[in-house]
Parts: C-alpha cells; sequence; structure tokens
C-alpha cells in the first residue's frame, strides 16, 4: 500500500471514531410533545386565545380581505377560484410543505400563494415578509386551527426530509450549535430569562411581541441563525423548505394554532 | 389600516356595553434606529375618537408609551339605535375609520 492510501484509511477511521452519528442522526420527536405556547407565561396564553385581543388576528382580517380583492391583469381573486376559504381552504395548510410532481425543491403555504399569484392571477410578485403574504398566509393557515399537521414524507420527499434532519442536527455558527441542541436535548431548562422551547412550527405565522407585529417561520429561523452567529440565508431558500418539511414532521399531532402569539 | 372592532348588535336601553377596537399600526416611538443607525421618526396614533350616533363618547389621546396594535376596551350606555363611528390619525396625518351598528331595544 502506499503511503497516500494508508493516510486516507487512517483519516477515515478517525472520522468514523469521531463523528459516530454523522452520516445519519435519528429523526426523533421530542417527548411529550408540547406546543411553544405551553412554555409562554399567562398572559401571552389570555393574549393568544382571545380571538379579539390577538393582535395577530388583525392579519388574518387582512388575509380575508385580500382573499376577495381583485387583482393582475385577468382581475380574478383567490375568492373567484377557490370560493370561500372556510370551506376550500380548510385542512389545506396541513399538508405544506409539499413536494409538486416533478418538481425537485419544497413548496411551502408562502411559495404556493406567491406561486398562484404569478401564475394564475398574473400580479405583481408578493415579497417574502411583505404585509400581503404574511396576511394570507396567516388567513390560510388560520382555516386549519385546531387540526393537526400531516406532511407526506415519500419516496420522493424522503431527501429534502433527511436534508432537513441532517440541518436540524449540524452544528453552526460561532456558537457552535445545531438546533437539537436547543430544542431537541435541552428543552424545558432556561436559557437566561427565558424557558427553550420545542420549537415547533405549528402556531406560524405568529405575532411576536419582541417583534411587534406578524412574522414568518422563516424569519424565526434567520433569528435563531442571528443567535447561534452563523451565515445568514434568505427566507424561502430551500435549505429553510427542508428544515421547514421536518419541523412539520416533528411537531406530530400538535394542532395548527395560527396565529399564535409568543414573547 | 386593518382595524376591528367587537361589540354586541344588539342591547336592551340602558344597558352598559363593552366596546373594543383593535388598529393595525405600527406606534414607532421616535427612539428606535434602523440598520443603518438613522433615526425612525415618531409616527403613532395619536388621535382616536368614538361618536355614537354623532356624539362623542370616547376619546382617546395616544403617545410613544402604547405599543404596537393598539387595542382599546371601553363601555358605553345604550340609548338609541344607531351606530358607533371610530375616527383617528397618526402623526404622518394618516386618517382611519371604521363604524358598527347597534340595535337598541325596549
Amino acid at each position: 500500500m502506499t503511503p497516500r492510501i494508508l493516510a486516507g484509511l487512517f483519516l477515515a477511521a478517525w472520522l468514523g471514531a469521531m463523528f459516530p452519528n454523522a452520516a445519519a442522526q435519528q429523526a426523533v420527536r421530542p417527548q411529550p410533545l408540547k406546543s411553544g405556547i405551553e412554555f409562554a407565561g399567562a398572559e401571552v396564553r389570555a393574549l393568544q386565545q382571545d380571538d379579539f385581543a390577538n393582535p395577530g388576528m388583525l392579519w388574518v382580517a387582512r388575509g380575508e380581505k385580500l382573499w376577495r380583492e381583485p387583482a393582475g391583469t385577468e382581475s380574478q381573486s383567490c375568492a373567484s377560484c377557490h370560493g370561500d376559504a372556510k370551506a376550500s381552504m380548510a385542512g389545506v395548510a396541513t399538508r405544506y410543505p409539499l413536494l409538486d410532481p416533478g418538481a425537485t425543491r419544497l413548496v411551502n403555504l408562502e411559495g404556493r400563494i406567491m406561486q398562484c399569484r404569478e401564475q394564475r392571477q398574473h400580479a405583481a410578485p408578493l415579497k417574502y415578509e411583505s404585509e400581503e403574504l404574511l396576511a394570507l398566509t396567516a388567513y390560510v393557515r388560520h382555516q386549519s386551527r385546531g387540526m393537526p399537521v400531516k406532511v407526506v414524507i415519500d419516496g420522493q420527499s424522503r431527501s429534502h426530509f433527511e436534508a432537513g434532519r441532517d440541518l436540524y442536527y449540524r452544528r453552526m455558527g460561532q456558537m457552535n450549535l445545531s438546533c437539537a441542541q436547543c430544542h431537541q436535548q435541552n428543552w424545558g431548562k432556561k436559557l437566561g430569562p427565558e424557558i427553550i422551547s420545542q420549537g415547533h412550527g405549528n402556531a406560524y405565522p405568529i405575532y411576536r411581541l419582541e417583534w411587534q407585529t406578524v412574522g414568518s417561520l422563516h424569519r424565526r429561523f434567520r433569528s435563531c441563525l442571528s443567535g447561534v452567529r452563523a451565515e445568514m440565508l434568505p427566507q424561502g431558500v430551500p435549505e429553510f423548505l427542508d428544515l421547514e418539511l421536518y419541523l412539520a414532521w416533528r411537531s406530530g399531532d400538535l394542532p395548527i394554532e395560527t396565529p399564535g402569539v409568543r414573547r | 389600516m386593518t382595524a376591528r372592532i367587537q361589540m354586541p348588535k344588539q342591547a336592551t336601553r340602558g344597558q352598559v356595553v363593552e366596546i373594543r377596537i383593535a388598529i393595525q399600526h405600527p406606534m414607532e416611538t421616535g427612539f428606535r434606529r434602523d440598520d443603518g443607525g438613522r433615526e425612525i421618526p415618531k409616527n403613532v396614533i395619536n388621535k382616536l375618537i368614538c361618536r355614537y350616533n354623532g356624539v362623542e363618547v370616547f376619546r382617546a389621546e395616544m403617545g410613544s408609551g402604547v405599543a404596537a396594535n393598539p387595542y382599546l376596551d371601553f363601555f358605553v350606555v345604550a340609548d338609541a339605535s344607531g351606530e358607533l363611528v371610530f375616527d383617528w390619525v397618526d402623526d404622518n396625518g394618516m386618517t382611519g375609520s371604521e363604524r358598527a351598528p347597534i340595535v337598541v331595544t325596549g
């Protein structure tokens, strides 16, 4: 054996010893499953439960208006095709993010609304995190409130699910932390004044008191990236979509709470 | 500006009814700075008036101490059928208006 092959073998053995689980982390759900609202204080819980005081409902109300507002060259509104969202959109959000047949990247609810707007309504595209997109997403997802998320992990979407799982367990940033270290291994413990939640996405888009506005799940991902001082990614990138799929699976039978309220 | 009003559609004469209004507004304090370090100018809803059949029954003068998306809750005595009209204005001069009807019996 040449020295080069020997060195390669040593490296492989060393890597195997140092990172035994680096290749395949187990996808596990926290037990018992707890929604983020269970970690919130009494005031925040009361705010979420009161459908009038919940500030997120203002975005739902805005979304309801936008649903019926004609847009684009054809002057079509969401309602022109989908009718009454209370009937047509009930349960729809539980299936997202999903993989369209033949597509190579996942589409989440925001992505579907943007797609519909551009390809069907021929209207000006909505920006990620814009007030209009947040309002429409909150309104559509609100129609599935109380239902558990049921994403499909099959042959096609499995690779995305695995990519999301790997990202969940990957250490990153200057703090060298993975999502799992806080939200899988240490939930329920204190981080400064906060209790670490299990990090589920079931209440998004949420009204966060710190933001003083409604924000998407991807905005929350960015907050976490900033928290571990990792390289920032823009909203809607494939990495975030894969992670969203993993989180949707991970939240098990927790019901959708949109619009949630968090501190 | 999206606003939501919650109040009973019907009441008996003399009944005390609860009126709730929530308005979507950033309520910029004037103390914050943007990512470039520039001051974000103060912009809050500084005045909100509620008129019941044309008569002013409630007025709020708000400042930078009020959180975003203000939510106000007060009571009026139902004395006649008609409507409650809310008008408000912010520091940029943007006005908003919302109304809700009430039927008073007895």
